[in-house]
């Protein structure tokens, strides 16, 4: 009895299902695209070996991936600076309020654990250009109010305002976790040597905040890289493709236009740089 | 200095709330005036008929049903799956092995959904599963984060409770689950509202693997909703969008500080 319970085949046995999981879901589809990233097909005959052509076509000059790598890097930037520095200003703010800052804090994460689906459809009703409240306020307020979803020079703007406004509580969440683990000492004797505010800042707490930002700054950029629902359901990636960003236009190639080969062929390119992101994220978190 | 800072964190504050006041009161105007130019504030008269509507409108139930079952169904499987594998892991005599399956575990973290929807559509496609509770559970049952963060809990422990219990002649299964999952319930705790959370509110694995409403999900059901018809009804979008959002802002509320922490434990701390 005892000897049957430690044999390894029990550990085995706890973990099968685990693992059968991982093999069917996680292993045989990163090698099954990257197979079908060879191949041409569109479901309906059978798949064509094509080689490298894919990606060939994929990073030939003036292909249709170019454009649509530089908007998910516009909208990945816009939204991780602007959420580290919009989470940090309210942290700064909201550290050591007492009850006010409590309920501040919890008002301004809410949005984080709400469906991006629901503040999408939400931000389409309020950026409507024929009855958005949030235009008429400012044309009430005798300003003009873009188009915001329907001019192609605002669209991706509005879409990155919309997922700051969403995310920005959880950057100010893991701020407020950090600046709670400054020792008050080191704040004091800086304040005792003479030093401002900016200058307290600048030297001791921003340093000290460096494995937070590092952690946000990877967290949201693999975040934002698969950013998908708002583009859906806010502008489709319109208007003019001025908002198709990657993953709603590998969303697009598999099942609107039943391109599969270039489309996985465009995950495997970017497999790679996002999987070093990641583990770079855990390294930097878990050596800081 | 102070003052002022914390006054414009409070009209921060009130930038995030207050789209969901006019969410709340679109949802209980008329089409007139939910359209109006420049908008009221607070609904002329309050139409909660618009909610009774908008379950007639779609099948609102068989959604809300649906993304109970398919959260629920999720969670209870990750968090049986995660407790057998962790315990395992650390408890088990595996030798080096026990290594390599958590870097296997590790590797699979690096996966995101948006790698795999492909493949794996066609594999259910194949054996006719697309459009299935299974297309919508199975894929997710599995959970890296939850294995590594209850391996993490479990180190914890004093290796002495598992022993006893092995000497009083209970078995594996028994100790997985009797012995070792209570006594690292925060962490299994916090793991579930993550869980439930986010799969209530998947968009875009739900929307690649249906087809028909049968197994649709809010998110993706009130999606549809918008795109239906000629013009937007925004009051009963708003409605959808409040039955989307309610149950979750309400846990929120509940757990407040779970909830917060369960979604932020991946922190460096």
């Amino acid at each position: 009895m005892r000897y049957r319970r430690r044999s390894p085949l029990f550990a085995w046995a706890f973990l099968a299902p685990s693992l059968a999981l991982f093999a069917i879901f996680f292993a045989y589809p990163l090698v099954a695209c990257f197979w079908l990233s060879l191949h041409r097909w569109d479901m309906l005959a059978d798949p064509q070996w094509v080689g490298a052509a894919n990606y060939a076509a994929l990073l030939a000059p003036g292909s249709e991936l170019g454009p649509v790598i530089g908007r998910t890097i516009v909208y990945s930037a816009g939204t991780v600076v602007g959420s580290v520095a919009l989470g940090l200003a309210l942290a700064l703010a909201l550290h050591r309020v007492g009850r006010v800052g409590h309920v501040l804090r919890s008002a301004i994460f809410a949005s984080y654990v709400v469906s991006w689906v629901g503040v999408s459809l939400l931000w389409s009703y309020l950026l409507d250009d024929q009855l958005g409240p949030l235009s008429a306020l400012l044309e009430a307020a005798g300003l003009g109010a873009p188009d915001w979803l329907g001019d192609p020079d605002w669209a991706l703007v509005s879409l990155v305002g919309v997922s700051i406004w969403k995310v920005v509580g959880y950057d100010m969440v893991l701020y407020l976790a950090a600046l709670e683990d400054i020792p008050r000492e080191i704040l004091e004797a800086a304040r005792l040597d003479g030093a401002g505010r900016w200058a307290t800042f600048r030297t001791i707490v921003w340093p000290l905040l460096g494995p937070t930002t590092l952690f946000l700054v990877v967290t949201g950029t693999l975040m934002s890289f698969q950013g998908f629902d708002v583009v859906r359901v806010m502008t489709g990636g319109g208007p003019a493709g001025a908002t198709q960003i990657w993953v709603h236009w590998l969303y697009e190639q598999a099942f609107a236009y039943f391109r599969l080969g270039p489309a996985c062929a465009a995950v495997t390119l970017f497999f790679v740089p996002l999987a070093l992101v990641t583990w770079l994220g855990r390294f930097g978190w878990q050596h800081a | 200095m102070r003052r002022v800072a914390i006054a414009a964190a409070a009209v921060f504050a009130l930038l995030e709330v207050a789209p969901y006041l006019v969410m709340l009161s679109g949802s209980l105007k008329t089409l007139e005036e939910v359209s109006r130019v420049p908008p009221t504030v607070v609904p002329e008269s309050a139409h909660p008929e618009n909610y009774s509507e908008v379950f007639e409108a779609a099948p609102m139930a068989r959604y809300l049903a649906n993304t109970v079952i398919v959260s629920g169904s999720i969670a209870l499987a990750q968090i049986v799956l995660v407790v057998l594998a962790a315990y395992a892991l650390t408890f088990m005599r595996m030798g080096p092995s026990a290594r390599a399956v958590q870097v296997l575990v590790l590797l699979c973290l690096a996966v995101p959904p948006q790698v795999r929807f492909v493949p794996v559509y066609l594999m259910l496609a194949r054996v006719d599963l697309v459009d299935t509770f299974f297309a919508l559970v199975a894929p997710h049952a599995a959970s890296a984060l939850g294995i590594l963060l209850a391996c993490k809990a479990m180190r914890a422990l004093p290796i002495e409770v598992v022993e006893a219990a092995r000497l009083d002649g209970a078995s594996e299964l028994a100790i997985a689950f009797r012995v070792v999952a209570p006594m690292i319930r925060p962490t299994l705790v916090a793991f579930l509202l993550f869980s439930v959370v986010y799969h209530w509110n998947d968009y875009f694995w739900t929307l690649v693997m249906t087809t028909s409403d049968r197994v649709r999900t809010l998110p993706v059901g009130v999606a549809l909703l918008r795109e239906q018809g000629t013009g937007v009804r925004w009051h009963l979008v708003m409605a959808a969008t409040v039955v989307v959002t309610a149950p979750v802002l309400a846990i929120f509320a509940l757990t407040n500080r779970h909830l917060v922490r369960a979604f932020t434990w991946t922190s460096p701390r």
